[in-house]
């Protein structure tokens, strides 16, 4: 009894560490390899979130149709809220690319914020979008039928596994090609990417949108796996900054990185809550601010003493025909 | 109406101060400084700990003056705090963005370390005052009084737009005048020529830093004496002081300025037509406007 | 024939014209030397002619088409390469990676294809390594293949620029002080490769440079540039004796 607990505990632990790396993987792709610096993750995990919500969700009859309000509900199967996730959150960033990629990096950072914070607000104060602050519940988890609800998290850590490995395999494929190679390149040096003949802008749009959409699969997989949402999950801190700091610890521009730092953190995430519960009774309500104070000191030693994280880039990156 | 412009009037002097500190740091240290907003946290909150913990110990009287909310306590609290919050920024830089500029790190790295300052200082004041929103004085009625146009103003207001003055026009005459103030422009315009030239570059560094954290630190001190002190309040303002040195031109004092103007008008005014908590938005939109149109400002050169 | 021709070109910065009415020619198959006093436009024109900045007036032909204020990248695909003053590399990218990056549309550089078209790019990526192996070889830097572009010395930067190029393919080479900060012998070998690459595969070089020296034994013709606009051309000689060439340089030093 004792260890099937520790065990399920291990795999939901493991289910948002794999959660977290699919979105820490799509930053990868902005800031790893193009330098894009993208500080509003929540803006995509949101939309990836709700768009595959109401793809898989019916729109609400009789009685709760009262109660529940949604912009549409398609009731399609799980795959679909995926790739419908993918798609919103491309077009979203298409329309966030347009006006900033051609503008220094902070322009983006700001204005991906901006969207995330504006996002959030939207979707808490319009009842007809998605219900407001109560969110949408019920969300239907693939393969559900196959075993008692108990356990079905097993199934769910293999879904997310698989789905986190086919992305690593898309992103290493496509950063190990040319393509990767011009990506590195405009981070390195933008100027003289454009006079070596990349349309610096096009690529830069293409990592833009490429990264984004592996964040979308990311909010869905979250979605799908605490089977509600509502807008004070996509909050800066756990929507965006912690998969910063994933990813600058793992090892920016190494997609390997990526997927450890995502595991290691949120490890000591969720080792810290442990600590905090030796906090006497007074102080136990702000041991979240201590537990997120100390990360963001770590993340600062990081950039100080580390900037290369625990695995750096391979120095030989385009290497597809070893 | 006349009445909303007003207030957008109040609201965009603080966020012109909060500006005019980003443009500064923006224009002589170069970066995007997120924990901007923070400042102005840290102020509101500096200036909280010693109404109501140092002064009372200290038995300084809490009165009031005339018809404003505030008195003696706030008076004396306010210079003492934004003096701290210029030496919080001091510091941030002494033990943060020195070093990485020495190690000659990506400025998106220096952005990134101070959005990771912007939530140590908000975890501070999480952690020291906990996540309830706080007034200075509790409690007390603010009345107001009823100006031509229909227009109903509190005391307090005009006294904010007052301070904002004051602080702007010292500014301006330090910025002409002193020696350090020279330099700070030169620096702005040509940082190689000014190193050249002899210029003190650290020296500048360090007042600009201490300049930008007083003036964020005394936006976020009269926000709080119009509205409340809260740990996100300065978050907030992150996105409209953005689009107010964006439109303003970066470096831009005198743009941001009038930026932040222009952003609190429009804020204030579209609670006419939407609910007050799409003022965030309202800013962002204005700013992804202003990059559509004219990505370098009002006052940029092309 | 000439294969680069500027006519009327003017940028202003504020006040100053940098470029002030600009018209000159460079031929086909030559190495043609740019000189002039510091702040005569010369780095500026470079960047006229290259898209980096858009002229406020006037016009670039390139093999008869207008490229005027063309974007960077659509420069680079008429044929056209430059290097800068200060070397910009890609310096954590190894060697290799600088020179693999420069042929243009490369199928793997379109992202869909790195998924559908494998065997396509593992074929062409193989050609592409084997001439970047070939440049460097060319180039001496053979051996440093694998080590970061950013770790080499000021003057192996120098050569790597030059392989860069090579990998481009391209009918003119705009070199903006290729002699700038390298020791003696490695300029000889520039030299040498430059008038290789001209003589061998016949491309244009258009380079600005203060080394006299350099410019006397590798240009001909020479044109002279001062206050924005061409003084005057001609061979290496007759520049080295126009009475108007020295004043410039005086009038620029003594301003």
């Amino acid at each position: 009894m004792e260890l099937t607990g520790l065990l399920a505990y291990l795999i939901s632990f493991a289910i948002m560490a794999g959660i977290y790396a699919v979105f820490a993987l799509g930053l990868n792709i902005h800031w790893g390899y193009t330098g894009l610096f993208n500080i509003g993750i929540a803006g995509f995990f949101c939309v990836g979130a709700y768009t595959s919500a109401m793809i898989t969700t019916p729109q609400p009859t009789g009685v709760y149709a009262h109660y529940v309000h949604q912009l549409f509900g398609w009731h399609l199967p799980f795959v679909f809220g995926l790739m419908g996730a993918a798609l919103m959150c491309g077009l979203l960033a298409f329309f966030i690319g347009l006006p900033t990629l051609k503008l220094g990096e902070d322009y983006l950072a700001i204005a991906t914020l901006g969207i995330a914070e504006s996002l959030r607000l939207i979707f808490n104060n319009e009842q007809w979008l998605a219900n407001g602050p109560r969110g949408l519940m019920g969300l239907p988890q693939p393969l559900a039928h196959l075993i008692d609800a108990r356990h079905y998290n097993y199934i769910y850590l293999v879904i997310v596994l698989a789905v986190m490995a086919l992305i690593y395999f898309l992103i290493e494929r496509s950063i190990r090609s040319p393509w990767g190679r011009v990506l590195r390149a405009i981070r390195e040096d933008e100027v003289s990417a454009s006079m070596s003949g990349k349309d610096v802008f096009a690529f830069k749009m293409q990592a833009l949108i490429f990264g984004a959409m592996v964040m979308g699969v990311g909010g869905a997989l979250y979605a799908h796996y605490s089977r509600s949402i509502s807008p004070s999950v996509f909050t800066p801190l756990y929507g965006t900054f912690i998969i910063w700091v994933m990813l600058m610890a793992g090892g920016s521009g190494n997609n390997k990185g990526a997927v450890l730092g995502a595991f290691v953190m949120w490890g000591i995430w969720i080792g810290t809550q442990f600590l905090t519960d030796f906090l006497p009774y007074t102080v136990k309500s702000r041991a979240p601010y201590i537990r997120f104070l100390v990360i963001w000191i770590l993340l600062e030693f990081i950039l100080l003493y580390r900037p290369e994280g625990l695995l750096g880039e391979e120095k030989r990156v385009s290497k597809l025909i070893e | 109406m006349v009445e909303l412009i007003f207030y957008g009037i109040v609201l965009g002097s603080i966020i012109s101060l909060g500006a005019i500190g980003l443009t500064l740091v923006y224009g002589i240290i170069r970066f995007a400084n997120f924990a901007h907003g923070d400042f102005m946290t840290v102020g509101a909150y500096i200036t909280l700990f010693l109404i109501s913990i140092v002064m009372p110990w200290l038995g300084i009287p809490d009165t009031t003056f005339g018809p404003l909310s505030f008195g003696l306590r706030t008076l004396l609290a306010f210079p003492l705090a934004i003096g701290a919050v210029g030496g919080v920024a001091i510091l941030l830089d002494r033990i943060l963005y020195q070093k990485l500029r020495r190690s000659d790190s990506n400025l998106v790295i220096m952005a990134m370390a101070s959005l990771g300052a912007a939530f140590i200082l908000r975890m501070i004041v999480l952690i020291l005052w906990g996540a309830d929103s706080l007034f200075y004085r509790p409690g007390l009625l603010r009345p107001a009084v009823e100006l031509p146009l229909n227009v109903k103003v509190r005391p307090d207001q005009i006294l904010i737009m007052a301070v904002v003055c004051i602080l702007i026009v010292s500014l301006h005459l330090f910025l002409k005048n002193s020696k350090i103030g020279k330099a700070m422009r030169a620096t702005a315009d040509n940082m190689e020529l000014a190193l050249v030239s002899g210029i003190n570059t650290e020296r500048v560094i360090l007042w600009t830093w201490g300049i930008a954290g007083a003036l964020a630190g005394a936006a976020g001190i009269l926000y709080a004496i119009d509205v409340q002190v809260h740990p996100y309040m300065g978050w907030n303002f992150l996105i409209p002081i953005f689009a107010a040195t964006i439109l303003g031109s970066i470096g831009n004092v005198y743009g941001a300025l009038i930026g932040g103007l222009v952003i609190g008008v429009v804020q204030q005014v579209s609670t006419a037509f939407l609910l007050p908590t799409y003022k965030l938005p309202v800013a962002f939109l204005m700013m992804i406007l202003i990059l559509f149109i004219r990505p370098k400002g009002i006052f940029g050169s092309k | 024939m000439d294969i680069l021709e500027v006519k009327n070109l003017v940028k202003r910065f504020g006040g100053l014209k940098a470029v002030n009415g600009c018209s000159l020619g460079v031929k086909a198959g030559t190495i043609t030397g740019l000189i002039g006093p510091n702040g005569a436009g010369k780095t500026t024109l470079f960047n006229l002619i290259t898209g980096h900045l858009k002229p406020d007036g006037g016009q670039v032909l390139f093999q008869g088409r207008d490229i005027t204020g063309l974007p960077p990248h659509e420069i680079f695909h008429n044929k056209i390469y430059r290097t800068f003053q200060i070397t910009r590399e890609f310096s954590h990218m190894t060697v290799l990676e600088n020179l693999m990056l420069m042929p243009e549309d490369q199928v793997g550089e379109r992202v869909w294809n790195t998924w559908f078209r494998f065997n396509a790019i593992y074929v062409q990526e193989k050609a592409i390594k084997e001439k970047a192996l070939e440049v460097l070889e060319f180039v001496g830097l053979r051996r440093l293949a694998n080590e970061y572009a950013g770790e080499l010395s000021g003057g192996q930067k120098k050569l790597l620029e030059l392989a860069r190029s090579m990998m481009a393919d391209p009918d003119m080479v705009l070199l903006d002080e290729p002699g700038a900060g390298i020791n003696p012998s490695l300029m000889q070998k520039l030299m040498a490769h430059i008038r290789q690459l001209c003589e061998e595969k016949n491309i244009t070089f258009l380079l600005i440079e203060h080394d006299m020296n350099l410019v006397m034994n590798l240009c001909n013709p020479v044109i002279v540039l001062s206050e924005g606009k061409k003084l005057t051309e001609g061979t290496p000689e007759e520049v080295k004796t126009d009475k108007r060439v020295l004043e410039a340089y005086l009038g620029g030093q003594y301003r």
